[in-house]
């Protein structure tokens, strides 16, 4: 990754401009040109370096229902309970975070029935009872990775 | 003025972005190809959306750790219900938060009712910087604790997860 890629990055994050050739619009501000920047955008979208290039859609425009949930898994369980958590279609991610409350994870279903049923599925096969924290506010959303 | 798009093509136009938008010089012309409309419908309809906030950019996701975010932390407060939305709006427009939610407590086992996500590169730094935040804005004497990551298990959901690309942040 060089500076060039470094800019794009970081130009990127802040919107593509909607016009007819907006790589045309974005090479001027890079100093660049339009086939070089798509290049290397399809390049690190291939190395896994970015995972998406698009629009990024509001989820509470989309319908379905979301939740925080956590677990507090005792240590000699952990990796066993990820591993049924990780066969559940309803979570959509799950992190291990340094405190009792150790398992961390996101529902996404297709109502807020299907998250209740849900995190009762999840108490019956693990015999864990989750914490269940919706979202109640959002004061902001802004992931911004400057590179 | 263009004709706007009939319900079909905007609904088929709406599933391929949510595929991503088309690597290529005219990327709303290759869409306006594939659900038989022109070029400036396409992009007066996305344009029409983001306004709607449907969406909010066509921007990136970004893999945060390959990109050398590797301290993800979860800041959790326990702010007077008076006092959360000033507190939540606050931290929300501070410089580093990514995310700023607040969530119901579940008694006695959580107390916490306001999240702030941080990703930093360093873990040390991400702690200066959250002592900084909650000094500054004279936050230190709530109770509030720091939830590192330290493993992703999944990073996508399957069949119930939305499209690629919304913010699934619970």
């Amino acid at each position: 990754m060089d500076d060039l890629d470094r800019r794009l990055i970081n130009r990127l994050q802040l919107g593509l401009p909607l016009v007819r050739q907006p790589w045309q619009a974005l090479a001027e501000e890079l100093d660049s040109n339009s086939s070089d920047l798509l290049d290397r955008l399809h390049e690190l979208l291939n190395d896994g370096v970015l995972t998406r290039f698009g629009p990024m859609f509001d989820i509470d425009r989309l319908g379905g229902a979301f939740t925080l949930a956590a677990l507090a898994v005792p240590e000699p369980r952990f990796e066993a309970v990820a591993e049924q958590l990780a066969d559940m279609p309803e979570v959509a991610h799950n992190y291990r975070r340094e405190h009792a409350w150790n398992m961390w994870f996101v529902l996404a279903c297709p109502s807020e029935q299907a998250i209740s049923d849900t995190l009762l599925r999840i108490e019956r096969l693990t015999g864990l009872v989750p914490l269940n924290l919706p979202k109640e506010e959002t004061y902001h959303v802004g992931l911004y990775f400057p590179v | 003025m263009n004709i706007a798009l009939s319900e079909q093509q905007s609904l088929a136009l709406r599933r391929l972005l949510e595929a991503g938008l088309p690597l290529a010089p005219r990327p709303f012309q290759v869409l306006a190809e594939q659900i038989d409309a022109s070029e400036p419908q396409v992009l007066e309809q996305v344009r029409l959306w983001q306004e709607q906030r449907l969406f909010r950019r066509v921007g990136l996701v970004v893999n945060h750790r390959a990109l050398g975010f590797a301290a993800n932390a979860m800041l959790v407060l326990d702010v007077p219900d008076a006092l959360v939305d000033e507190v939540g709006r606050r931290l929300g427009q501070a410089p580093g938060i990514s995310l700023c939610y607040q969530r119901p407590r579940r008694l006695p086992q959580w107390q916490f009712n306001l999240f702030c996500m941080i990703h930093g590169r360093q873990r040390d730094r991400v702690e200066a910087q959250v002592q900084e935040l909650l000094e500054q804005h004279l936050l230190d004497d709530l109770p509030h604790q720091l939830l590192f990551s330290t493993h992703l298990f999944k990073q996508c959901g399957g069949r119930f997860a939305p499209p690629t690309g919304a913010r699934v942040h619970g």
